[in-house]
């Protein structure tokens, strides 16, 4: 008997060794960063919040400066990891962009934590990789919460601060419910704390947090827009439905929602915010196998007959949402939304060069914008 | 919550020996695997791997 115990207890140590090596290998996967001609420096999170200094959402900022002065403002990616689309625009802004004039602020990861997890039974992959001329990039999947290793256990009901709102227990770990943060909360009030710190103590004019929504959600294909920046989403909105190929609504961000980026951060800094949404099929309910294959091409067929029964808010067909399409109408919508309000105050604008069009990225492909880090100049590379 | 974090990670640990004395005391092998797959969660949040 003692024999047959030792037997299955090795079978459970190989076991615990897989999946165990697996997760390691996730959570510190390097994702090379290599800083575009625009980026003047790179500096950390908890360079405006010390608390967060050397954590895991000490994230890497990327400071774009034009030889013009200007406005400023700031992008962030990886606010939810698992909506990639957002994080691969981050990455093609910090790697490809050059101001004329102004500032650009872009953080690729803005809850780390979150990356470095994925969602809990929801069979994710562990990455994915964008190819490349060079081979490709691979990246970590991540999640929408951050990683229960770096903030655990979560309360019974999760209430916001400093509204006293109650919203879902798990939703303590999501960064965009966190908002405006506090300087002793959680690591995720904490990471929205330094957010927005870094957006008072640098004077950001705009702040644009970057999503993905699944095609049941109804704030899909859109610009969320706090009152003070629903003109200026109202104007991209229409410009880019008439002018670059694909429409895309502007919404008010609801007063009675609380700690959602386009509500707090601007109620509480002086910025204009809004928030993007684009379809991303990989994370409807009613998905088929939840692959690299389905979030790269966006590509389902359970997908494509919840919408012949009229289920979703946005269309589908068997062409699906590839992930240049995705990330193409973020790029376009950043650029005109800046180019929008640059028109408006031109004392305050930004002006980018650079940066690929929705056409461009679908023509060539997302992974044409990444940089090569081996052929890179070794100064210029970060790791987020 | 640094606090309440500590408490979380020691009653995992308690558990996990209460499953590892569980295991130790089977003598079906079917509950012993049993014991063991539901062991593994347990080990890996205390390593702090996930």
């Amino acid at each position: 008997m003692v024999l047959r115990k030792i037997a299955i207890a090795a079978l459970a140590a190989v076991l615990a060794v897989f999946a165990g090596s697996s997760f390691y290998r996730s959570r510190h996967l390097a994702e090379p960063v290599v800083a575009g001609p625009g980026v003047a420096r790179v500096a950390r999170l908890g360079d405006y919040f010390p608390a967060i200094k050397g954590g895991v959402n000490d994230a890497n900022v990327y400071i774009l400066e034009g030889k013009e002065p200007g406005g400023s403002v700031l992008v962030l990616g990886g606010t939810h990891p698992e909506e990639p689309a957002g994080r691969l625009t981050a990455w093609i802004l910090a790697e490809n962009a050059v101001p004329a004039k102004g500032r650009l602020f872009v953080i690729l990861s803005a809850n780390r934590s979150a990356s470095t997890a994925t969602r809990l039974g929801g069979a994710y992959p562990p990455d994915y990789t964008i190819p490349t001329a060079w081979g490709g990039q691979t990246f970590r999947m991540g999640d929408r919460w951050s990683n229960p290793l770096d903030q655990w256990p979560d309360p019974e009901v999760y209430i916001h601060y400093p509204t006293r709102q109650q919203l879902a227990y798990m939703d303590i770990r999501n960064l965009n419910r966190a908002f405006p943060g506090r300087p002793h909360g959680t690591l995720t009030e904490q990471t929205c704390w330094a957010v927005c710190e870094l957006i008072r103590k640098e004077k950001i004019d705009i702040e644009i947090d970057l999503h993905e929504a699944e095609l049941q959600y109804p704030v899909i294909s859109t610009i969320v827009a706090h009152e003070k920046g629903q003109d200026l989403a109202a104007m991209a909105s229409m410009m880019i439905s008439s002018n670059e190929g694909f429409p895309i609504g502007a919404e008010a961000s609801p007063q009675a929602l609380r700690g959602l980026s386009h509500r707090e951060i601007g109620d509480h800094t002086d910025a204009v915010s809004l928030l993007l949404e684009a379809p991303e099929p990989f994370l409807d309910a009613t998905r088929g196998r939840t692959g690299r294959e389905l979030l790269l091409t966006g590509k389902d067929e359970f997908i494509v007959r919840a919408g012949k029964r009229g289920l979703l808010f946005e269309k589908i067909d068997e062409k699906g949402w590839p992930i240049d399409v995705r990330v193409g109408r973020h790029c376009s919508a950043i650029l005109q939304i800046l180019e929008t309000w640059s028109e408006d105050k031109p004392a305050r604008a930004v002006v980018l060069s650079g940066v690929p069009k929705y056409a461009e990225v679908i023509k060539n492909g997302s992974g044409s914008y990444l940089k090569n880090p081996k052929t890179a100049d070794p100064a210029k590379i970060t790791y987020e | 919550m640094i606090v309440v974090t500590i408490l979380y990670y020691l009653m995992t640990a308690g558990i996990a020996v209460v499953i590892a004395a569980n295991f130790l005391k089977r003598k079906n092998w079917q509950e012993e695997v049993l014991y063991l797959i539901v062991l593994i969660p347990f080990l890996l949040r205390l390593l702090r791997l996930k």
